[in-house]
């Protein structure tokens, strides 16, 4: 079953076990290049913008955002969304495809882990910066407590919100860091700084390498992964009961759990394509992670595309279908036409349309397509929350209360203050982490390769 | 008021003595929790224990660190009418020179802090105005003058009366000419005073002036019956009501009067076959054109050529003497036969302040023989008795230096005077000059004393609004500042001893004691006190007879008004008034009912004018010379009228006021002896430049919605459920999984009657002052935060040049079914066992869920600490200003959301009283505070699980609806249907 006729060989260059080691450690052990320090500085300086914001909105109130009495939810949520959807990219690469037994995803699953996390993280900073009384936010923890007992609201999506993130945060967590612990003992006996050692020696939790721990080690995968499987579909559908359980027109429809899921894995994989055709290039790893890698991603994407294409199909046949004067007002009024025409064109061309380039062969095999793809994708998802979200608040039931929403400045420097910070962890993720899991790169180096034949 | 005082220092510590040793002492004793061996870091379960638990211990003490603690003092000896807690209620008059309300004052705690109309006054009863309930705020007013002065120098009062005396007896001596300028009074009490302090002197003249003049009204009635007065206008007995400009449900002459009036005979709940019909023509959209059955638009020079065509049209039909003239562009006979069929049950109003306009009027109805019944002049309005002439005779004196001394009360010329440079240069000519205001504005520091008044809720006073019907002011809080009574003044200066409160008791005592029945002076005094209302039976009715001279006269003498291309009108705005309370932050932030724009005044243009002219509501437009104004497309004006509201541009009324919009008075023409509000733009020119209007809506259809629901007299004289049919349809399909919810004791609900909804916005007002709700200021209404829990909501259908306006008063619907309610995370919001929706402010945190899943969208959310916050300086910064707050409502934190809670504190109140004294609850006895300004009774709050209540009844109507039923939200708020009487003939 390791046999990939199909796919040919997962790891090319014909390399020894050593050559793998010391090629993923390298850019622990050499000084990192001057592009590194850049970045770093750049996305540094995001991070500080948003800082600053972040300062602003607890300080002064939500007031500095562009929300109002219609609008109760802006960029915030949106931000939200789109960084929660990002963040399943890794963990539904690993999962799945560990549970499929796709072995192609080992070159893959360490740097969507990791992008899964710190994803997660700049969504979590959201709901909570939303909240207009940030210093009460443990009143959403549910504890036997002595205001009462007061608990919380079982019945609101929130809450769920707030229990799912929790969970899959955590899960991600461990699963990133109990799968590294092989490769954090590599670097522990190879480095000959003591700080080195001492620090991944910490962090390895005295891992051995023996048969007994690698069957734990193995068991703990699939038990963790069986967990988190559920998580990636349960995370979104919750996120999108937000908006389902609410009776806004657009919002309110049983369509959006699976639409949601589908639309996050999307947003997900084309982030993990971004980031897979920045490390190739710069780090040189194309051996590892082949254009037949690339290729497999890009496949997904036109299928999820097609699925999202779908999707924004069924949901304006039953906005005209129902008969709701509401439903069809947000669909036909304020979406395909109306004040926010820009967002939706810009959202089925970015989704729905784009990636079909992908159809072409020569598309899948070229960097550039493979980037500029990704990111449109990922832009035409953050349009997609923004469609979702503003359109159905700003025009809703009584026409009295319709207002038009504008993002302020504070609004921007917290968007760009998380991909700030997302872009740091990434950074420093490959600076201290072997980016790929070079345990289970050893397993598959020779599947596909000539050499077995 | 309330004192506090700090916390004595030496509570502050425990310790007492040397500090010093007690913090070593401490130490040491911290220091031997650790044995020895515990710096060698040998970590033991013991030591692990100790590290953390006094690790825990310290946090807790940190944050057990409590705020600095405000105590306040009781009462040494407490006086026994008042109970902390529990508010008490004076009856008195609000009377501003331009608009009365017999009132209750709400204290508590020594502070006034809510207005209500007293139901015994005939006048108003338990209705009040926006501006009305907004006085109050100017009580706490930090601008207000706060000592007398000289040439702004703070100076005693016994100086300043000093040096008054010194100048007018001076002035007295040499025979030179001493003015005493007032707005109007209608203070028996006063006028007699005035008589006396001007009989003191050889050379005395008093003028009243009011900045919004009715003079042409009292002196057409003194030309056509020999009297001067504003009579009194009967709706209520009225068939058919004419209105020629007259915007008597918003502004003109008493709207607070009038309203309950126009609405009671316009009511469909008990059964009634028919309603008066209303025929409106106007150019500006004001509040009474809104709900006019029938609108027309109008130009203000052809105003004049209509009254005069329907006058000819009447007395040709009922063979009266008819008079050459034009004809109007419409034909106007059936207008004519329409008022004759209903002679003697009309009423036809001008509201424009032209004599020859107003005489032509009075014809019109004399021929249809409305005097009487639905025109009393014996029951007359003492209003406003200022007569333009007068004024600007009176201005003409001082700018040629005739007058010697000039004494102002209560009137601001150098703001509201048409020619303010010429009254300023009159005034630096007037050796003596004295200003009495209560509230600082342009005339304040013009003139070289000032004598600072009460404001009406701290001083004396009585007032005869009609013949006969009186009511008196006291009191209800000790004067804040180092101001006294302009009648304390008058008193002091004419050398009289006595205080202005014995005055006033005398003079009743000598007056109107008498023509009671009581044997007592005193209890009598004290019955009127506490009533605040006296009134007695007046001298027969006198019939009035018409002196057709007049009108014969002005007929035959027809002025017609040159039409121009673009006539410009100035208005009072509902929420300004005149712009005497500019500087109230309520009424600033009040959006006007039907343009929703408030902190600002705009240019309003029709929307074909703006399409030829390519003007965008936001451009800046140049009217005639020098006037440039943000323009607004008014659905509705009159093709080639600009409507401007008066009130705003103030230069020294408060930073509120000041520098808010333009003033127009300056514009104002001095017309035929009479102000004329208005003048002709030769053109318009749109300088390009881009304003952003502060609007609370920008969206005005209903996009075929079922928001309001209307039908006409006669469809609903057929079948009740017309316009309504959708109502059956949506409850025959009220089906639910889940068990339904029954509320045992009380089931609170509120219905409101959208044909008797003016849209006057006094409500808005009453919940703001009610609730504590903040102001925000214009940058943040532009945002579309404003905070109101309930707002008008204000439709309108049709063509943009015609269009039918609707008004909807919108609040929490307290749904039993709340979409809001499920999706609280932490159950902030949730409902009573009474069908309330309440709302937890300690427990929100401010999620926002719950304002995103309301379909009304009524939830409001606290986007900054709007108190004690400098950014939003208005009223809940300076302790002055944060004493109107209701200490019964909570002031809500920055991140909370708030909304309509029925006044849950009125509801627990009225519950508690009942039983205290052990008897069930009665029908009408809580109010919402929306629902006693309301003055045309619109909104009516009770208990749906009595059958009997009133709102039970109302609930049980054929016209009722609720907003958005479809959604299953079942709200306990509730519509009845609009009706219009727009046919032609009632079937």
């Amino acid at each position: 079953m390791y046999n990939s006729k199909i796919r040919g060989p997962l790891i090319e260059g014909n390399k020894s076990l050593g050559q793998i080691t010391r090629e993923v450690v390298a850019p622990l052990e050499t000084k990192s290049g001057r592009w590194w320090t850049v970045a770093l500085g750049l996305s540094s300086l995001a991070t500080i913008y948003g800082i600053y914001a972040v300062y602003i909105t607890v300080y002064k109130g939500i007031g500095t955002w562009g929300v109002n009495n219609s609008v109760g939810w802006g960029w915030e949520i949106i931000n939200f969304v789109w960084w929660i959807g990002i963040g399943h990219a890794g963990t539904a690469f690993s999962i799945f495809l560990l549970i499929l037994r796709q072995r192609w995803r080992t070159s893959i699953n360490r740097s969507a882990e990791a992008m899964t996390v710190f994803a997660v993280l700049c969504a979590a900073i959201m709901p909570a910066l939303h909240m207009g009384r940030i210093w009460l936010a443990f009143y959403i923890f549910p504890y036997p407590n002595t205001r009462g007992p007061l608990w919380v609201n079982f019945n609101s999506p929130l809450f769920w919100d707030f229990t799912a993130i929790t969970a899959y945060l955590l899960i991600s967590v461990s699963f990133w860091y109990l799968g590294m612990l092989p490769d954090l003992a590599t670097i522990r006996d190879k480095t000959i700084s003591k700080i080195r050692k001492a620090l991944y020696g910490f962090f390895s939790m005295g891992w051995t390498g023996s048969s007994r721990q690698w069957i734990r080690f193995e068991s703990l995968s699939f038990i963790l992964g069986g967990i988190a499987a559920v998580l990636v579909v349960s995370v979104h559908s919750i996120v999108s009961t937000d908006f389902a359980v609410g009776v806004e027109p657009g919002w309110h429809t049983t369509i959006f759990p699976p639409f949601f899921v589908v639309g996050a894995i999307f947003s997900g994989f084309a982030m993990v394509m971004t980031l897979m055709v920045l490390i190739r290039k710069i780090y040189r790893l194309t051996d590892y992670i082949t254009d037949n890698h690339m290729d497999a991603i890009a496949r997904i994407l036109i299928f999820i595309s097609l699925i999202m294409g779908t999707a924004y199909l069924t949901e304006i046949f039953v906005a005209w279908y129902s008969g709701n004067k509401y439903e069809m007002f947000t669909f036909f009024h304020n979406r395909i036409t109306g004040d926010y025409k820009i967002q939706f064109w810009g959202m089925i061309a970015c989704n729905a349309l784009i990636p079909q380039l992908f159809w072409f062969r020569k598309m899948r095999r070229n960097w550039i397509a493979l980037l500029s793809v990704s990111l449109l994708i990922n832009l035409g998802m953050w349009l997609e929350r923004y469609t979702i979200i503003v359109t159905s608040l700003s025009k809703d039931f009584l026409p009295s209360n319709w207002v038009s929403y504008t993002p302020t400045f504070i609004d921007v420097g917290v968007f760009v203050g998380t991909i700030g910070l997302f872009a740091t962890g990434v950074l420093l993720f490959m600076r201290y982490i072997p980016m790929m899991a070079i345990s289970e790169l050893k397993g598959v180096v020779h599947i596909g390769s000539k050499k077995e034949d | 008021m309330k004192k506090h005082r700090e916390i004595p220092e030496e509570f502050h510590g425990l310790t007492n003595g040397n500090d010093r040793s007690s913090a070593k002492v401490q130490k040491d004793q911290l220091l031997e929790l650790f044995e020895d061996d515990f710096l060698k870091l040998s970590s033991s379960r013991r030591n692990f224990l100790k590290v953390f638990g006094f690790s825990f211990a310290s946090a807790a003490i940190v944050a057990a660190c409590k705020r600095p603690v405000h105590m306040a003092i009781p009462y040494v000896i407490q006086p026994p009418e008042i109970t902390p807690g529990k508010p008490l209620y004076y009856a008195t008059t609000f009377y501003d020179g331009h608009e009365y309300s017999a009132i209750l004052v709400k204290t508590r705690d020594g502070r006034p802090i809510k207005i209500e109309g007293n139901s015994l006054s005939p006048f108003n009863r338990e209705g009040t105005t926006a501006r009305v309930q907004a006085s109050v705020l100017s009580l706490y007013d930090d601008a207000r003058p706060k000592s007398p002065s000289v040439n702004q120098q703070a100076v005693s009062w016994e100086s300043i009366d000093e040096q008054i005396l010194n100048d007018i007896t001076g002035i007295n001596s040499v025979g030179g000419e001493i003015v005493l300028l007032t707005s109007t009074i209608n203070s028996p009490s006063t006028l007699k005073l005035i008589n006396e302090f001007g009989g003191r002197f050889k050379n005395f003249r008093w003028v009243q002036y009011d900045s919004v003049s009715y003079s042409a009204v009292i002196e057409a009635n003194s030309a056509c019956f020999g009297r001067a007065v504003i009579p009194d206008y009967n709706f209520e007995k009225a068939e058919l009501v004419v209105s020629v400009g007259a915007d008597f449900l918003g502004t003109w002459i008493a709207p607070v009067h009038f309203i309950p009036k126009y609405t009671a005979r316009r009511k469909l709940n008990n059964g009634e076959k028919s309603m008066l019909r209303h025929i409106h023509f106007e150019s500006g959209m004001s509040i009474t054109g809104s709900n006019a059955d029938v609108r027309r638009k109008i130009k203000p020079s052809e105003e004049i050529i209509l009254l005069a065509d329907l006058y000819n049209r009447i007395a040709q039909k009922t063979g009266a003497e008819t008079f050459h003239g034009t004809s109007f562009r419409e034909d106007l006979s059936e207008l004519a036969d329409n008022l004759i069929a209903s002679k003697g049950r009309s009423v036809v109003l001008s509201g424009t302040n032209n004599i020859d306009i107003q005489i032509i009027t009075n014809g019109i109805n004399y021929l249809l023989g409305n005097y009487g019944d639905c025109i009393d002049l014996n029951n007359y309005l003492n209003i406003s008795a200022g007569i333009d002439k007068k004024m600007e005779g009176l201005v003409n004196d001082m700018d040629a230096g005739r007058i010697k001394a000039l004494l102002m009360y209560n009137v601001n010329p150098a703001y509201d005077y048409p020619q303010p440079d010429k009254f300023l240069s009159g005034l630096k000519k007037t050796v003596l000059t004295i200003n009495m205001a209560g509230h600082l504005n342009e005339t304040s520091g013009k003139a070289k004393f000032e004598c600072p008044v009460h404001h009406f809720l701290e001083s004396w006073n009585d007032a005869e609004i009609t013949p006969g019907r009186l009511s008196l002011s006291q009191p209800c809080i000790n004067p804040l500042f180092n101001t006294r009574s302009f009648q304390d003044s008058l008193l002091r200066w004419s050398g009289n001893p006595i205080s202005w409160h014995d005055y006033l008791m005398a003079n009743w005592e000598k007056e109107f004691f008498p023509k009671s029945a009581l044997p007592d002076f005193r209890r009598f005094w004290d019955r009127c006190l506490s009533n605040g209302v006296f009134s007695y039976d007046q001298q027969d009715n006198k019939p009035a007879t018409f002196k057709k001279e007049e009108l014969s006269r002005v007929m035959n003498n027809l002025k017609i008004i040159p039409a121009e291309e673009y006539e410009v009108i100035f208005y009072e705005s509902i929420a300004l008034g005149t712009g005497m309370h500019s500087n109230n932050p309520w009424l600033m932030e009040l959006p006007d009912p039907v343009s929703k724009h408030c902190w600002d005044n705009v240019a309003a243009i029709s929307p074909k004018d703006a399409e030829e002219l390519g003007i965008l509501s936001g451009h800046l437009i140049k009217l005639g010379a020098d006037l440039i104004l943000p323009a607004f497309i008014q659905p509705g004006q009159a093709e080639g009228t600009v409507s401007v509201a008066l009130g705003y541009g103030h230069k020294n009324s408060g930073p509120v006021a000041d520098n808010i919009g333009l003033n127009v008075y300056p514009l104002v023409r001095l017309n035929g002896g009479n102000r004329y509000y208005g003048f002709t733009a030769g053109r318009l020119e749109n300088t390009l430049k881009k304003s952003q209007l502060a609007l609370t809506q920008v969206h005005h259809s209903m996009e075929g919605r079922p928001i309001v629901r209307e039908t006409t007299l006669g469809e609903y004289l057929n079948d009740s459920h017309s316009g309504n049919e959708i109502h059956e349809e949506y409850e025959s399909g009220h089906r639910t999984l889940y068990p339904e919810v029954n509320f045992d004791g009380f089931h609170w609900g509120l219905a409101i009657d959208l044909n008797s909804c003016v849209g006057c916005n006094s409500c808005v007002i009453a919940c703001q002052a009610e609730n504590n709700i903040p102001v925000v200021g214009k940058e943040e209404v532009k945002r579309r935060r404003i905070m109101h829990w309930i707002k008008i909501d204000r439709y309108y259908s049709d063509n943009p040049a015609d269009p039918k306006v609707y008004f909807q008063p919108l609040t929490c619907q307290h749904c039993d079914n709340a979409p809001c309610e499920n999706v609280c995370p932490v159950s902030a919001t949730n409902h009573s066992s009474e069908g309330l929706n309440q709302m937890t402010y300690n427990r929100c945190i401010g999620t926002k869920y719950c304002i995103n899943n309301c379909p009304y969208r009524v939830r409001r959310f606290n986007w900054y600490r709007y108190t004690n916050n400098k950014a939003f300086d208005f009223n809940t910064v300076s302790d002055l200003g944060k004493m109107v707050l209701n200490p019964d409502v909570t002031v809500r934190e920055r991140g909370v959301v708030e909304k309509c809670s029925f006044c849950v504190q009125r509801i627990q109140e009225k519950k508690l009283q009942a039983k205290l004294e052990n008897r069930p609850l009665l029908d009408n006895e809580i109010k919402t505070a929306c629902m006693q300004a309301c003055p045309s009774e619109a909104i009516i709050f009770g208990n749906l699980n009595d059958k009997n209540s009133r709102v039970s009844k109302l609930f049980g109507s054929p016209r009722l609806y609720h907003l958005l039923e479809e959604l299953h939200t079942l709200p306990s708020v509730g519509y009845l249907t609009r009706i219009w009487n727009g046919e032609k003939k009632n079937s």
